[in-house]
């Protein structure tokens, strides 16, 4: 008799904590858990993608997409109850994020990453927090208006970006006779550009907009040229962590729904930002209003 | 770690079509071995001139060949390829700089590359030069001398021979590193070996098989020319030497 009661209060308390939620809560697995465990969080961030994520003139990182992530900590805080997670942050560059990723050296990161469908083999993002169209910085007194004004001049892009491949695509079918350069990373790009070696730089607008701003004399130079493409940054986690992706993509949602993200993208895009303390001048375009009001992590391609 | 491996992704097309990634690949390793080889003459050939210049007796001569070891050996090649990409021209007259600065891109910048690693390495192999012929016996130098050769004869039939037997394997160790500078061309825009591979990671997101292919190829290159050297050093060994074992 004494073994049937306590046989069926095992199973009442086991029922009693399968159907509660914080039972199941509890039970971390992925990033949650490695971040429980460890008690810290490392976060990966660019050095120079302005102004997603870079380093101010007192070599701290800040950025809008550096804010998003610290949001997010919050949100992580809040989820593990543990106010004092530790942040721990590392540089990364487009070649090291994704191995870096798929290794542990980072959890998260919020920079100026693309989300397309080859590095959803690898890795998985985010909801959508920014996005950018391909077009071209010029000097501003440059007959250059347009794409179709390219033909036969050198062309400076960045090695390993959609804009390369849409240029080098652009000059193969309409037998445009550009002269296409693949810089290292932005900034030689620009270099090519200032000193005269092409004659464009094709590039995200943003990014575009962010070399203007490092520039000697940003007053020089105008972005021109109707959007060749469209692409969504998001940020980037380990794949198949569906605990870790809705908390990430729950905290985003909320930044989005509750109106917080205008006050954030006014910070870094329409107010004068770090380094020089220069406006970039980025008015939030309908595409972005539209995936504030209705937050996704589709990809363009 | 859970990475995705996958090495059928070099036969893919590339996304501007026509070619696939081999051919990215192969194309990288073509410029790669065109900037080597050609930095290989430029300091192969000046590198001996200087080498000889600073063992001579003339206080003139031998100062030049040391400022421009000095000179060319303390400035980090990074540094001395983006004075020769950006600063040179604009020193220039503004015709000739801005001549450079339109040539078609690909031209200038293997031009540059494979200039800046030649002088560069000229300064390396110039030291090593000048420590071959300073390792021989100072009597082999006065028995030219005393046999009635001029100081030019000495140099070409007695010491030369000798000092570039013996510094064979550093000169081996020179050229290898020739190969490895290279990729130092991808910081201005030349789609070389590492360049090439940092591109197929970057489009694939299929980073490890891209480097590992680079690796690989940057080994096949390098043992090859190690078993050249090695052949070659045989071929011309003095027995009873240094080296002749």
């Amino acid at each position: 008799m004494l073994n049937l009661v306590r046989a069926s209060m095992a199973a009442l308390l086991c029922a009693a904590l399968a159907s509660s939620p914080f039972a199941l809560a509890q039970e971390l697995t992925g990033t949650l858990k490695k971040i429980k465990d460890s008690g810290t969080i490392t976060l990966g961030h660019r050095e120079s993608s302005i102004p997603f994520s870079y380093y101010d003139d007192k070599q701290q990182v800040v950025g809008y997409s550096h804010e998003l992530a610290l949001k997010i900590v919050e949100a992580i805080k809040q989820e593990l109850k543990m106010p004092n997670l530790q942040v721990k942050l590392n540089p990364v560059t487009s070649q090291t994020r994704i191995p870096l990723m798929q290794n542990g050296t980072i959890d998260l990161e919020c920079g100026s990453t693309t989300n397309n469908s080859e590095r959803q083999k690898q890795v998985a993002f985010s909801n959508s927090i920014f996005q950018i169209g391909t077009r071209l910085l010029v000097r501003k007194d440059s007959t250059i208006k347009d794409f179709a004004d390219l033909k036969g001049r050198n062309v400076v892009t960045t090695a390993g970006t959609t804009s390369e491949r849409l240029i080098r695509k652009m000059n193969e079918a309409q037998n445009m006779g550009m002269s296409v350069i693949s810089a290292k990373d932005h900034g030689d790009a620009f270099l090519m550009l200032e000193s005269g070696r092409a004659a464009a730089f094709m590039m995200d607008d943003a990014l575009l907009y962010g070399e203007i701003a490092k520039a000697r004399k940003p007053g020089d130079w105008v972005v021109v040229g109707k959007p060749q493409s469209f692409e969504a940054y998001g940020c980037m986690m380990r794949k198949d962590d569906p605990q870790f992706k809705k908390v990430v993509d729950a905290a985003l949602a909320n930044l989005m729904k509750s109106g917080e993200i205008n006050k954030i993208y006014a910070k870094w895009f329409t107010s004068p930002v770090p380094p020089k303390g220069l406006n970039l001048n980025f008015p939030m375009s309908e595409e972005l209003q539209a995936l504030f009001k209705n937050p996704n992590d589709k990809a363009f391609e | 770690m859970n990475y995705n491996w996958n090495w059928s992704v070099f036969f893919r097309e590339v996304p501007s079509g026509g070619a696939t990634y081999v051919d990215w690949l192969l194309s990288g390793l073509g410029w790669t071995l065109a900037v080597a080889i050609s930095a290989w003459l430029i300091a192969f050939v000046l590198g001996s001139v200087l080498g000889v210049l600073r063992t001579l007796p003339s206080r003139f001569l031998s100062g030049i060949a040391t400022t421009y070891v000095e000179v060319f050996r303390n400035i980090p090649l990074l540094v001395q390829l983006f004075i020769w990409f950006y600063v040179v021209p604009e020193l220039l007259p503004r015709e000739i700089g801005d001549a450079i600065k339109q040539m078609d891109p690909t031209t200038s910048q293997f031009m540059t590359a494979f200039i800046a690693l030649g002088l560069f390495t000229a300064a390396r192999v110039c030291e090593q030069v000048r420590a071959g012929i300073e390792s021989l016996a100072r009597g082999q130098k006065n028995a030219g001398l005393a046999l009635g050769l001029t100081l030019g004869q000495t140099y070409r039939h007695v010491l030369l021979p000798m000092a570039f037997r013996v510094i064979i394997p550093p000169l081996t160790s020179e050229f290898l590193n020739i190969f490895k500078n290279s990729a130092v061309a991808l910081t201005i825009g030349l789609l070389e070996l590492t360049a090439q591979s940092r591109q197929i990671s970057e489009y694939t997101a299929q980073t490890f098989e891209a480097f590992i292919a680079a690796t690989v190829l940057y080994l096949i290159v390098t043992m090859i020319v190690m078993l050249a050297m090695r052949h070659l050093e045989k071929r011309v060994r003095v027995p009873g030497y240094i080296g002749a074992n």
